[in-house]
């Protein structure tokens, strides 16, 4: 499976990073932190919108580099999610990728209502969260 | 028309708010009833649900337009999800400032229709003053939340947005 997922706070900082095995962790690192300039981008109230402003799935952040894909999606609570996938990965449709963010951003949620979770802490929880990303890039092969 | 499931929710929530204003109460040290503590403990409580409330609730919604459009969203859906009404009346000086009128408040309306236990209302109204100023809060929003009641179960909350 060669798929990363991060989830970024407000302030973008990471709540939680998740590179597949076979990807280097720190060009991961990299390509979140260059994508979240995208993302911004792309939220500001600009008026000349690059997406479809109402909706939280930013879609393709910016073009393909090193056979890497990257997708946004930013909730309203301004929590943004990036994932990485492989451009060999073809079979992928965007829907897929869709459903992909809405599994993410409905265990997000649930994170939110554990009571041992401080908004803003990042993300430890094995069962909901971490599970969930696991069987998630287990799809994505 | 209200089903067994809608009426047995609107009386756990209501019930169990109450129980948590007397247990805040009843815990109390020395000097906390007198010095606020008390209603800042289940503000922050308030808090705490708003922020979680609210990440659920905006889950399927569009991206909201601007701080107009969220204080609708308050008084209209989340209000509704919470206390099965809208807020009554929303005013604005367009300068940050928000007074939102409900004039039966679900919290109250058991209480007293008029001043009766005027003296206590505070008490049952800084759960839902946290309440707001959560969800606010994780939608980007900082403000203060404050609560008046001349004649139950009417109430006003107003919120004061904070520039940063």
């Amino acid at each position: 499976s060669r798929a990363s997922s991060a989830v970024l706070a407000r302030d973008n900082y990471p709540l939680y990073i998740r590179s597949s095995p076979t990807e280097n962790e720190l060009k991961f690192h990299y390509m979140v932190h260059t994508s979240l300039d995208v993302v911004d981008e792309k939220i500001s109230a600009m008026g000349k919108a690059l997406v479809d402003q109402r909706e939280l799935y930013l879609g393709l952040l910016y073009p393909t580099e090193d056979h890497k894909i990257k997708y946004g999606y930013v909730t309203n609570s301004k929590v943004k999610f990036v994932m990485v996938v492989d451009s060999s990965n073809t079979a992928l449709r965007d829907n897929e990728i869709r459903s992909m963010f809405r599994k993410l951003h409905s265990s997000y949620t649930d994170v939110m209502c554990n009571p041992f979770y401080n908004p803003g802490d990042r993300i430890q929880s094995r069962r909901a969260f971490d599970s969930m990303v696991t069987s998630m890039m287990v799809q994505v092969c | 028309w209200k089903t067994k499931q809608e009426m047995a929710d609107e009386a756990l929530f209501l019930l169990l708010h109450n129980e948590m204003v007397s247990g805040v109460y009843k815990s109390a040290e020395q000097g906390e009833v007198e010095n606020g503590r008390c209603i800042t403990k289940l503000e922050n409580m308030g808090f705490r649900v708003g922020q979680g409330l609210i990440e659920r609730f905006t889950k399927d919604t569009a991206r909201f337009k601007d701080e107009l459009d969220i204080m609708k969203f308050i008084c209209k859906d989340f209000w509704t999800t919470v206390f099965k009404k809208q807020i009554d009346n929303l005013r604005t000086n367009h300068q940050g400032i928000y007074v939102l009128q409900d004039n039966k408040f679900r919290l109250l309306t058991q209480m007293s229709a008029g001043k009766q236990y005027l003296e206590h209302a505070s008490k049952y109204l800084a759960f839902t003053c946290g309440l707001i100023r959560g969800g606010l809060s994780n939608l980007g929003i900082k403000s203060i939340v404050t609560a008046e009641v001349s004649s139950m179960p009417a109430c006003k909350f107003q919120v004061m947005i904070q520039k940063l």
